[in-house]
């Protein structure tokens, strides 16, 4: 457990000493938010959906909590390359207690990424229905981030190279993001896509996080959870699967 | 203290260790000399439990490496051929670390790392990013890690690889005070003949994945009829230059490219 703790501890002190991280990563969602938030109100407004900024505010949250915690598998291919990762593999200690650290230190800085950006999204006018939804709301945001941050480490336990990391990245980040219905709403999309969202893990973070904030989910806050949490597990146990096989 | 018995690894259609049996005793100093792509780290990693052995088995203070890893684990420490630091943690910290994964007490974990930072000279920069530090200081942390946890067995890894004469000269003489008073075994690999030479007192040497021979300094030297340690190497192993690719785990592991030409 003490082990787990100082994996965990690692990660959180990296990730409080680049500040460049801290706030670069907080750039990209401030700008969607926005832009789009703003700029796309007026017509959401004459399409009868309500106030666009407030659907897309938890939206937003979830974009960056599955780029940071999808990415955070760099961290494994980087301490591979560099040498810290043959320090805890020979260490007396469980590979799944490594995977487990390194998995909660990284969900934990993606919580913390997507806490921020609710707290931005609150300066610029976001309402919630009740106050008393942020906590929840921040559980639900740890959900989503480990079960983003296992998948993440999962395939940099099969990739050996950062730059094919990231191509596969890329491949998978944007569209999971695009079809989660951060942007726009799920209802009265065609059936295949709406096929394909209904797989889509994000889509069920972005819509428990409405639920909450301002009681508008599409799939039911029961449904999200139970989801969220069967597919983390599941990714969980093949992170740790494949951890198991590396070899340095 | 290690106990190796027709250990083999195969990747693929290539042997990197090739039915190797040897024995090192308690409290030994042993070089383990070879020319690149011998089989060293190989070797190495299997007796570390990083790699499972395709064939045969190696006791490390009498715990098998397969069977048993997490007692084999708190038997060893290694000090790898490439850094293993975290860079962006303290000198502090990164001790810290290591004393919580090796379970180090509490009580005796403090004491013990400013002891050993003190010891290599680093107890001033304690607080200090790993990142600021040259490849000498680096090093010596690693030196006083590999040590804070009391292993049995130490594994070095070329240990001394580009490292100016100051530092080696620092890392010897430490690992030879520890090695009698705390009675550590000490197995080491380096490409530097006068290092095998001065330090060990047995030498194997391995080419091909074999062990082409074993003994101390003078008896390799009697076996080849060499005036100098270099010499009996050159004369086990030929003059053939190898290649190895900068990454060899993982040329072997995809199974392409030239690992070796011989």
């Amino acid at each position: 457990m003490k082990k787990i703790y100082v994996l965990w501890l690692r990660q959180i002190k990296k990730y409080l000493r680049s500040r460049s991280r801290l706030f670069g990563a907080l750039f990209e969602p401030l700008v969607f938010l926005l832009v789009l938030g703003y700029g796309l109100g007026s017509v959401f407004q004459r399409a009868g959906q309500g106030n666009y900024f407030d659907f897309l505010a938890p939206g937003i949250i979830g974009q960056i909590i599955i780029f940071n915690a999808m990415f955070s598998g760099t961290e494994i291919i980087w301490d591979r390359k560099f040498g810290f990762l043959k320090e805890t593999l020979v260490a007396p200690i469980s590979r799944f207690s490594i995977v487990i650290g390194r998995t909660l230190g990284a969900a934990t800085v993606a919580t913390i990424q997507g806490t921020l950006v609710m707290f931005l999204a609150f300066l610029f006018g976001f309402q919630p229905t009740s106050w008393f939804s942020v906590i929840p709301a921040i559980g639900v945001m740890f959900l989503v981030a480990l079960l983003f941050t296992s998948l993440g480490t999962m395939i940099a336990s099969l990739l050996g190279d950062i730059q094919g990391f990231q191509s596969i990245m890329n491949f998978l980040v944007l569209p999971l993001f695009l079809l989660s219905g951060a942007l726009f709403p799920l209802q009265g999309i065609p059936n295949a896509l709406s096929l394909i969202a209904r797989l889509d893990p994000l889509a069920y973070g972005v819509d428990a996080l409405r639920a909450l904030f301002t009681n508008s989910g599409y799939y039911g806050l029961g449904l999200d959870v139970v989801v969220l949490g069967a597919i983390t597990l599941v990714c969980l146990t093949l992170s740790g699967y494949f951890f198991k096989k590396i070899q340095v | 203290m290690i106990n190796v018995k027709n250990l083999t690894k195969k990747f693929g259609e290539l042997t990197a260790v090739d039915n190797i049996s040897f024995e090192v005793n308690d409290g030994e100093i042993f070089a383990f000399l070879g020319p690149n792509g011998a089989g060293k780290t190989t070797t190495i990693n299997m007796f570390t439990t990083l790699l499972p052995p395709t064939d045969g088995t190696a006791v490390i203070n009498g715990y098998d490496s397969v069977r048993q890893p997490e007692e084999v684990r708190r038997s060893f420490g290694i000090v790898f051929q490439d850094l293993s630091l975290d860079d962006d943690l303290t000198a502090f910290e990164n001790m810290e670390l290591h004393g919580v994964l090796y379970d180090v007490p509490d009580e005796v974990r403090k004491t013990r790392i400013e002891e050993l930072l003190r010891l290599v000279d680093l107890w001033d920069r304690k607080d200090r990013l790993v990142k600021e530090f040259s490849g000498g200081m680096k090093r010596r942390l690693e030196i006083a890690r590999v040590f804070l946890h009391r292993p049995k067995i130490l594994f070095l890894d070329e240990p001394t690889l580009g490292l100016d004469p100051q530092t080696r000269l620092f890392l010897w003489s430490n690992v030879k005070e520890l090695s009698k008073t705390e009675g550590v075994t000490i197995f080491f690999t380096t490409h530097y003949m006068e290092e095998a030479e001065r330090i060990a007192q047995r030498i194997a040497i391995i080419d091909d994945g074999k062990i082409v021979a074993i003994g101390t300094s003078d008896d390799l030297k009697k076996q080849t009829n060499a005036s100098t340690l270099e010499d009996a190497f050159l004369s086990l192993t030929g003059k053939t230059i190898r290649e190895e690719s900068s990454n060899t785990t993982e040329r072997k592991k995809s199974g392409h490219g030239p690992w070796r030409h011989l």
